[in-house]
C-alpha cells in the first residue's frame, strides 16, 4: 500500500495515525487505519457505505475510542476520552447527523458548551460573534433567534459549520459537509474550505461526490471495508477512484459506464 | 461574495435585520402580532394557564362568593408555598427529560428529620434544616449515580426511592408516628403567620419593575450600539408600567387582609432564582441543551453527567426544603407528612404550568403558575365543603388536560417548525 506519509506538504503534520482499530463486538469497524494531515491540506475520505468514513471521524472527534493504535496530534500523542478532550486539542467537527439542539435558537446552539460569561450570559456579544461567523461564511439565516427547529437542512448545516469554526481549531473534520445542499450553498462550503485551508487549518472531508472531492482535496484517501485501500491526488482518474473504493475493476460502476458507452456508439453507428 | 455584503450594508444598518424575506415586527403593533403569530403556531408559553386560572376562578368564586376574598387569598398563598417549592424541583428535572417519583417521600423525610433534630434531640434548629438538606441532596446523587453508572431509568429509581424514603421517615418517627414542632417558635411562625409589613410588599413589587426596566434598557442600549435591533424605550416603559402596576394592585389587595406571607415570598424568590440560573448562566443552557439533545450537548463538549446530577441535586434539595415548609406550615412532623397526593401536586404543578415532560422545554415560573391553580382548586373544593374524593378526581382531570394541551401544542409546533 502506498505510503500514508508521502504528502508532497512539507508543513506542519497536525495528524497523524497509525495503526487505529475499532472493533464494535464481532464487527471490525476499522483495521490498521493509518493517515496524516499537514496544516494547510485538505484530505479527502472516500468510501463505500460501510467503509468506515464516519467511524474514523468519530473516533477523530472523541466520540468513539479507538481499540488499538495511537493518535499523534501535532506531535504528541494524545487520547481523546471525550469530545470536550478533542475539542480542547483544537479538533472541530461537523457531524452527518448534525447535532445541534433544535430546541435551542441559532446563538445558543453555536455558542453550546463555550458560552461566554457563565454566571451572566452575554447573550449581546454572542448574538454579533454569531452574526459575524455566518456573514463570513454569506449564510442566509433569517433570525438566529428563531430555534433551529426552524431552519433547513442547508441552514442547519451552515450553523454546524459555523459552530466548529467559533473555537479556532487547528483541524476541522466534515462528514458529508454537502450531502444537505444545495448548488450555491455546495459552492460557497468549497469556497469556505478552501479559505479555512488558506488558514493554515488541516482539514479532514468525507463525501460521496467524486466532484466535490476532486474540486477541493489536495489528497484523497481510500478507505475500503474499514482498511486504508489507498491514496490518490485530484488528478487520478475517476476509474482509478472507483476501483480502489469499491475493491475490482470490475464493480457496478464500471460495468454500468461500459454499457452506456456500448449504447452511446450503438446510437451513432445507427444514426444516419 | 464580500461583494455581497457591502452591497447589502447600506440599506439594511441592522446586522440582524438584513435577510429580507423574513417578517419583522417593529413596536407595540408588532409586538402583539408576533405574539399572536407565536400562539397560533403553537408556542402557547403561559397562556393555558393563565386561561385555566381565570376559567377556574371565575367558576369558584360563582359558587362561593368567599373564596376570591383577600383572606381566602392569603391562606393559599400560605398553602401553595410548600408544594411550589417542590415543584420548582420538578421543573429542573423535567428540563433533563427525567422525572422524580419521590419528591414526597423525600420532603415527608426531611420534615421527620427536622422534627426529631430540632426537638427530640435538641440540635439548633438551622443545623436541623441544614441537615436535612444536606440529606436531600446526598438522595439526588445517589439517583443521579444509579442513572449515569448503571443506566437505570429514574422513573424506576426514584420509585425505588419513594418506598424507601417513606420506609426511613417511619423509621425514624418511631412509634409515636408524630412530633409537634413548638408554637411560638420562629420555624412555626414563618410557616403560620409572618408576613411582610404592607410598605415592604409595596415597595417589593416596584423594585420588580424597576429592575424589569433597567435591564431591559441596559440591553436595549447595548443591543443598539452593537448594531442590533433592539427594543423600543416606549414599549421598556409600557411593560415595566403594566408589571408594576398589575404587582401593586395585587399587593394592595392582599393588604386589606394580612398580607403577603414571608413563605410565598421565600417561594417567589427562589422561582426567580432559579428562572435566572435556568435562562442567564451556562448551566441553564446545559439543562436546556441536555434536554432537548442529550448526543448533540455531548459532542459540544458539555459535561452531560454533571448536568444530569445537577438536576438530580436540585430536586431533591428543593423537595426537602419543601418538606421542612411543610413541616412548619403544619407545626409537626408526621408519619403522613409528604404522603398521598404531595407527589402528584407537584408534579402536576410544573406540567400545568407549561414545563414540558418531553425535556428541553420549561420555566421555572411554571411551578409558580401551576401550584396557584393546583392549591386554587383544593381551596375552592374546601370552601364548597367537598371530600377530598371529588378533590382528587378534579386534579386529575385538570393536570390530564394540561398534558392534552403540551402535546398538541407541541405537534403544532413541530407542523410550525418550532419545536
Amino acid at each position: 500500500m502506498t505510503d500514508p506519509s508521502d504528502g508532497t506538504s512539507t508543513s506542519e503534520l497536525v495528524l497523524s495515525l497509525r495503526g487505529i482499530s475499532k472493533n464494535f463486538g464481532a464487527v471490525s469497524a476499522l483495521t490498521d487505519i493509518d493517515l496524516d494531515v499537514h496544516a494547510g491540506e485538505v484530505v479527502a475520505l472516500v468510501g463505500d457505505n460501510g467503509a468506515g468514513k464516519s467511524t474514523l471521524v468519530k473516533v477523530l472527534a472523541g466520540v468513539h475510542q479507538p481499540s488499538s493504535g495511537t493518535i499523534a496530534f501535532r506531535g504528541k500523542e494524545v487520547t481523546l476520552p471525550d469530545p470536550s478532550a478533542a475539542l480542547k486539542l483544537g479538533i472541530a467537527t461537523v457531524f452527518q447527523d448534525l447535532a445541534l439542539c433544535e430546541n435551542l435558537d441559532v446563538v445558543a446552539n453555536i455558542f453550546l458548551g463555550k458560552e461566554l460569561n457563565p454566571l451572566r450570559l452575554d447573550e449581546v456579544s454572542m448574538e454579533i460573534k454569531a452574526w459575524t461567523l455566518l456573514n463570513e461564511l454569506s449564510a442566509r439565516i433569517p433570525s438566529v433567534r428563531e430555534p433551529v427547529a426552524s431552519l433547513s437542512g442547508g441552514q442547519r448545516q451552515t450553523v454546524a459549520i459555523a459552530r466548529s469554526l467559533l473555537l479556532d481549531p487547528k483541524l476541522i473534520l466534515l462528514d458529508e459537509p454537502t450531502a444537505a445542499l444545495g448548488v450555491a450553498q455546495t459552492a460557497e462550503v468549497l469556497d469556505l474550505i478552501e479559505r479555512v485551508r488558506d488558514r493554515g487549518l488541516g482539514v479532514v472531508m468525507i463525501s460521496h461526490n467524486m466532484e466535490d472531492v476532486r474540486a477541493v482535496a489536495d489528497r484523497i484517501v481510500v478507505l475500503r471495508l474499514g482498511r486504508n485501500n489507498g491514496i490518490f491526488y485530484p488528478d487520478a482518474s475517476n476509474q482509478d477512484l472507483v476501483s480502489a473504493i469499491t475493491g475490482a475493476s470490475n464493480n457496478s460502476v464500471s460495468r454500468r459506464a461500459g454499457r452506456r458507452q456500448a449504447q452511446r456508439e450503438q446510437g451513432q453507428e445507427t444514426q444516419p | 461574495m464580500t461583494n455581497d455584503i457591502e452591497n447589502r450594508t447600506p440599506a439594511a444598518p441592522l446586522l440582524d435585520r438584513s435577510d429580507e424575506r423574513v417578517k419583522h415586527q417593529a413596536g407595540f403593533g408588532g409586538a402583539v402580532s408576533s405574539f399572536l403569530d407565536r400562539v397560533r403556531s403553537g408556542d402557547l408559553g403561559s397562556l393555558p394557564v393563565i386561561v385555566g386560572l381565570v376559567i377556574i376562578w371565575t367558576v369558584f368564586q360563582s359558587l362561593n362568593p368567599i373564596f376570591l376574598s383577600s383572606n381566602n387569598l392569603v391562606n393559599l398563598l400560605f398553602d401553595c408555598s410548600t408544594v411550589g417549592v417542590i415543584a420548582l424541583g420538578i421543573v429542573c428535572i423535567l428540563m433533563v427529560g427525567e422525572i422524580d417519583l419521590s419528591v414526597g417521600s423525600v420532603s415527608g423525610f426531611a420534615s421527620a428529620m427536622v422534627g426529631v433534630l430540632w426537638v427530640n434531640q435538641g440540635w439548633p434548629v438551622l443545623l436541623a434544616i441544614l441537615a436535612a438538606l444536606t440529606v436531600g441532596a446526598a438522595i439526588g446523587s445517589l439517583y443521579a449515580m444509579l442513572f449515569n453508572r448503571f443506566g437505570m431509568p429514574s422513573f424506576v429509581s426514584t420509585l425505588a426511592g419513594l418506598l424507601a424514603i417513606l420506609g426511613l421517615q417511619l423509621y425514624i418517627l418511631g412509634s409515636t408516628g408524630s412530633i409537634n414542632l413548638p408554637y411560638g417558635s420562629p420555624v412555626v411562625n414563618f410557616g403560620q403567620t409572618l408576613v411582610m409589613p404592607h410598605t415592604i410588599a409595596y415597595a417589593l413589587a416596584a423594585i420588580a419593575g424597576i429592575v424589569t426596566f433597567i435591564t431591559g434598557f441596559r440591553t436595549a442600549a447595548r443591543r443598539k450600539e452593537a448594531g442590533l435591533s433592539s427594543q423600543s424605550l416606549g414599549s421598556l416603559l409600557l411593560r415595566a408600567v403594566v408589571i408594576t402596576v398589575v404587582l401593586e394592585l395585587i399587593v394592595f389587595y392582599l393588604n386589606q387582609d394580612r398580607g403577603i406571607p414571608w413563605m410565598f415570598g421565600l417561594f417567589v424568590g427562589l422561582v426567580v432564582a432559579m428562572n435566572y440560573l435556568l435562562t442567564r448562566t451556562k448551566w441553564g443552557r446545559s439543562m436546556n441543551a441536555v434536554g432537548g439533545n442529550r448526543e448533540a450537548a455531548r459532542r459540544a463538549g458539555i459535561n452531560v453527567r454533571l448536568t444530569y446530577t445537577s438536576a438530580f441535586v436540585m430536586c431533591s434539595v428543593l423537595a426537602a426544603a419543601g418538606g421542612i415548609l411543610a413541616a412548619s406550615r403544619l407545626a409537626s412532623a408526621s408519619q403522613q407528612a409528604g404522603t398521598g397526593d404531595v407527589n402528584l401536586n407537584a408534579i402536576a404543578a410544573a406540567v400545568i404550568g407549561g414545563t414540558s415532560l418531553f425535556g428541553g422545554r420549561g420555566s421555572a415560573y411554571s411551578a409558580l403558575l401551576g401550584i396557584i391553580v393546583i392549591q386554587s382548586i383544593a381551596s375552592g373544593l374546601t370552601l364548597l365543603d367537598l371530600s377530598s374524593s371529588l378533590r382528587y378526581m378534579i386534579t386529575g382531570a385538570v393536570l390530564a388536560i394540561a398534558v392534552i394541551v403540551d402535546s398538541l401544542a407541541r405537534r403544532s409546533r413541530v407542523s410550525h417548525g418550532r419545536a
